[in-house]
């Protein structure tokens, strides 16, 4: 499997990601320049976290219209993979490539910390082989407050695209576990194909055992088995 | 015969240069965490008769188009394109020609 990054201006997550993916789960990876045209060929793309253009007008807003994104358009439209995190997710939120939009925390604040997740979908490759439990991993944004009118979250609910609910340690799905006021504590969804994934949290942050743990690993893993079969 | 228009008839495709105003506000059911925190200060100063406060963005294009309809055109665009995310937002702007 060939791994794509792609790296925007303002992109800071893009080595750590191409670290988890290269360095532990031992894939071919490239990174790709948000001015290319070109995804060389690669089967799974990346759009990593960070404060593309600054955060400017809306996070993500104008990234999305970056010359690489109508090729990872029409990548995730042929039913490619797909994955953005916390700012990709962001990205692919204002490409309408999966529903809703992520608003700013209510807390005001930029929240830097562990907090855990529970694996939702069933359906969903990144989460579907996943263990009914609470996984660690980080996160680090402004605006992660997940929403979506009534009518697109009923959709989401059942069609099974929410792919993590943030949880207590337990793995109980509580307000108070809740970093952002997202909605419903969604901390990701897939698109309605389940080929492409946003999510808040940082897996990749969380993939190498020097740093002391290893949740992100275990659903990176779980990820590229999945999508390998 | 560059130049002005045939005697009697006013040009049609002459470019105006307008000036759009637009205010780009979170739409009114979605929680704005900065009015209310704005708000709160405005308490703290003893401004107590303010109630709702909303912030959102001004923007201020300045469109080069051969009507005022077009000119509306344009920026209705690129508000529904760019400048707004109407899942979360919504958009009003007024247009003026500018003088030159």
């Amino acid at each position: 499997m060939k791994f794509g990054v792609v790296v925007f201006p303002g992109s800071n997550c893009d080595d750590d990601a191409v670290h988890a993916l290269r360095d532990q789960l031992k894939q071919e990876v490239v990174k790709l320049w948000h001015k290319d045209h070109d995804l060389q060929g690669c089967d799974f793309i990346i759009l990593p976290g960070g404060f593309s253009y600054g955060d400017y007008l809306r996070t993500g807003a104008v990234a999305r219209f970056s010359p690489i994104m109508d090729e990872v358009i029409k990548h995730a439209e042929r039913g490619g993979y797909l994955m953005g995190i916390c700012n990709g997710f962001q990205i692919l939120a204002e490409a309408r490539l999966v529903p809703g939009v992520l608003l700013r925390n209510t807390s005001q604040k930029y929240v830097c910390k562990n907090i855990y997740l529970r694996p939702e979908s069933k359906s969903a490759l990144i989460t579907s082989e996943l263990e009914d439990r609470a996984y660690k991993i980080p996160i680090a944004h402004g605006d992660g407050r997940y929403f979506a009118d009534a009518d697109t979250l009923k959709r989401l609910e059942d069609n099974d695209q929410i792919i993590f609910r943030y949880c207590d340690e337990n793995g109980s799905v509580v307000e108070s576990a809740n970093p952002n006021g997202s909605l419903n504590n969604i901390a990701g969804v897939a698109s309605e194909r389940k080929n492409v994934f946003g999510l808040m949290p940082h897996p990749e942050r969380a993939a190498d055992p020097m740093l002391g743990n290893t949740d992100g690993k275990l659903i990176l893993e779980q990820l590229l088995n999945a999508v390998l079969v | 015969m560059k130049g002005s228009p045939p005697a009697g008839r006013v040009s049609t495709n002459a470019i105006m240069k307008y000036i759009a105003e637009i205010d780009v506000m979170p739409q009114k059911e979605i929680l704005d965490p900065q009015g209310k925190a704005v708000k709160l200060g405005l308490h703290n100063l003893h401004i107590d008769s303010v109630g709702d406060v909303r912030i959102g963005k001004h923007i201020r294009l300045e469109v080069e188009a051969e009507t005022e309809d077009k000119a509306k055109e344009i920026v209705d665009t690129a508000c529904r394109r760019l400048l707004a995310n109407l899942i979360m937002e919504e958009f009003t702007f007024t247009l003026q020609a500018q003088q030159s």
